[in-house]
């Protein structure tokens, strides 16, 4: 479903984010990626979602080169994917409702989808009672919480969570882990960039470690040392 | 769905968005729409200056005239037929024929109050005045040549005598080459000043949406990231813009009303009569549209090109 071959990043300072990296991921898998600051998590998440080209080496997904796509060919393919960040990134000036109605109208939903669906996500992420109020006003949870529901509601095949984590307690890393996994039970293939050890060793799911950009280990049920 | 229909709900999703945009972001709107209204308003106040400018330009051309005064003896016929060459003329806009008898008319109208001059008159017994031909022409630069054309032979009566007593071109020959200048340099001096506070004015409010656009520039790469098509993105932006312009006119129009009534009184008095307010209402709608279509012309472009370079992701 998703093949990396021999990709490698090189900045023009000649510093290597990537190092011939190559794997694959199936459907339905949950893979989680680990690693220290600056081993190169971050730039593999940007190189599937065709955010940065790769100096050498080609990204697929399915049949798809995803380096060689057009403008709007991008925007159909990420509509497949899901994205939740560290720092949540939702729309500050859209309430919870609004934020994930708008990847729904981006992607070219009708207005009855969208009212369907919305609150059918809201639901499973715990947050129909905060539907109307702007992000400002919720916590950090409560933040994550909406931008995983934003990123099922388009029902991706994939989702990419980077550090989803990072900026919680441990009861929140918790919900969201069990979202996460809920997610991944219902079919969806989960991508977790982490270096959260608690979470990795809970898991019991497959682990790509990093390092100076390169994969240095690839366990099919992996625990997090470095 | 058919396309016409996917076609409307973006526009429809566009419109609410950008409106929502602009009604939730309170401050920034505010704060653009001012610095919108400026620009604005300086093109107001050119559009008055451009029209006080032409108004004054066209009152002191009309105000330079030449006064060719003949001799006492001249005929009235000869007269006129200079009258009417002079008129054959491409550079002569009008002629105005005053006869021996209302030339004495004016003179003593205007010497009523000097009973010296008036008794000197009398005990003259005859006019002593000549007939006068006024020329105006069309340009004030043209008056040289219509005074050479006068001292040429079109001016010599059938007896060979010039009847042409003198021309006042030459006595005021340096007023008028002073004038003919201070014209043509206020022409190009207010054309120049125009575009120069036109185009700081507009830089001022491309910069300000710029920097509205900036604020929200994570945004912009959030929508990439969800796969959000570039016009669906730039949309709302571009509807924000055109309110912004659309109001800031709005309010533009509302401010001239007062400022141009309060000056209307003190620009008649000024300026060769025009009042500004009067000229105001009369122009209302040509004002409207220049105003408006200003506005949302620089609010759409401004922020369609300031997107732009936040669209890359």
């Amino acid at each position: 479903m998703i093949l990396f071959n021999k990709v490698s990043k090189i900045y023009p300072d000649n510093s290597v984010a990537l190092e011939e990296v190559s794997f694959t991921i199936g459907p339905n898998e949950f893979v989680s990626v680990v690693g220290p600051s600056g081993a190169g998590k971050t730039t593999l998440l940007k190189m599937l979602l065709a955010e940065e080209k790769p100096t050498n080496g080609t990204v697929h997904y399915g049949d798809m080169d995803v380096h060689t796509l057009d403008r709007s060919e991008i925007n159909n393919f990420r509509r497949k994917i899901g994205m939740v960040f560290q720092d949540f990134r939702l729309l500050p000036d859209k309430t919870v409702y609004e934020n994930i109605a708008f990847t729904m109208e981006a992607a070219g939903r009708t207005d009855d989808e969208i009212e369907s669906d919305v609150p059918h996500v809201l639901e499973l992420v715990d947050l129909t009672n905060k539907a109307w109020n702007f992000p400002r006003e919720l916590s950090g949870g409560e933040k994550q919480r909406v931008a995983i529901a934003r990123a099922l509601v388009n029902q991706p095949e994939v989702i990419i969570a980077d550090e989803p984590t990072g900026n919680l307690d441990p009861v929140n890393t918790y919900d969201i882990v069990q979202i996460l996994k809920r997610i991944n039970d219902y079919g969806t293939t989960v991508i977790l960039a982490t270096h959260n050890k608690g979470i990795i060793d809970s898991l019991g799911r497959r682990v790509l470690a990093m390092e100076k950009g390169r994969i240095i280990r690839d366990d099919k049920e992996g625990r997090y040392f470095i | 769905m058919a396309k016409k229909e996917i076609f409307w709900m973006k526009a429809k999703r566009i419109m609410r968005t950008g409106f929502f945009n602009f009604w939730r972001n309170g401050t920034v709107s505010m704060a653009s729409v001012l610095v919108m209204m400026v620009t604005l308003l300086v093109l107001g106040f050119l559009i008055f200056t451009g029209a006080i400018l032409d108004r004054s330009l066209t009152e002191l051309r009309n105000k330079v005239d030449i006064n060719v005064t003949f001799i006492p003896s001249a005929v009235e016929e000869d007269i006129l037929g200079i009258k009417y060459s002079l008129e054959s003329l491409p550079e002569v806009s009008l002629v105005t024929y005053v006869s021996r008898e209302e030339a004495l008319v004016t003179f003593k109208e205007r010497h009523a109050n000097d009973q010296s001059i008036l008794s000197a008159l009398d005990e003259l017994g005859e006019n002593p005045l000549g007939a006068v031909l006024n020329v105006k022409a069309k340009d004030p630069s043209q008056y040289a040549s219509v005074a050479d054309f006068l001292e040429g032979n079109s001016a010599i009566s059938s007896s060979g005598v010039s009847i042409i007593d003198r021309i006042n071109y030459y006595q005021n020959k340096v007023a008028i080459e002073k004038l003919t200048g201070i014209i043509s340099a206020a022409d190009r001096l207010g054309f120049i000043i125009t575009l120069f506070l036109a185009v700081i004015s507009i830089l001022i409010a491309f910069n300000t949406i710029r920097l509205t656009i900036y604020i929200s520039k994570d945004e912009i790469s959030v929508m990439r990231l969800v796969g959000a098509s570039t016009s669906y993105i730039q949309g709302p932006f571009v509807v924000v813009g055109v309110i912004y312009g659309v109001v800031a006119a709005i309010l533009t129009m509302l401010i001239l009303l007062p400022a141009t009534y309060w000056l209307g009184s003190a620009t008649e008095n000024f300026f060769a009569g025009l009042n500004v307010f009067t000229y105001y209402l009369r122009h209302f709608p040509q004002i409207f549209l220049i105003i408006v279509f200003s506005g949302v012309f620089i609010g759409a472009v401004s922020s369609s090109l300031a997107i732009r370079r936040y669209l890359r992701l």
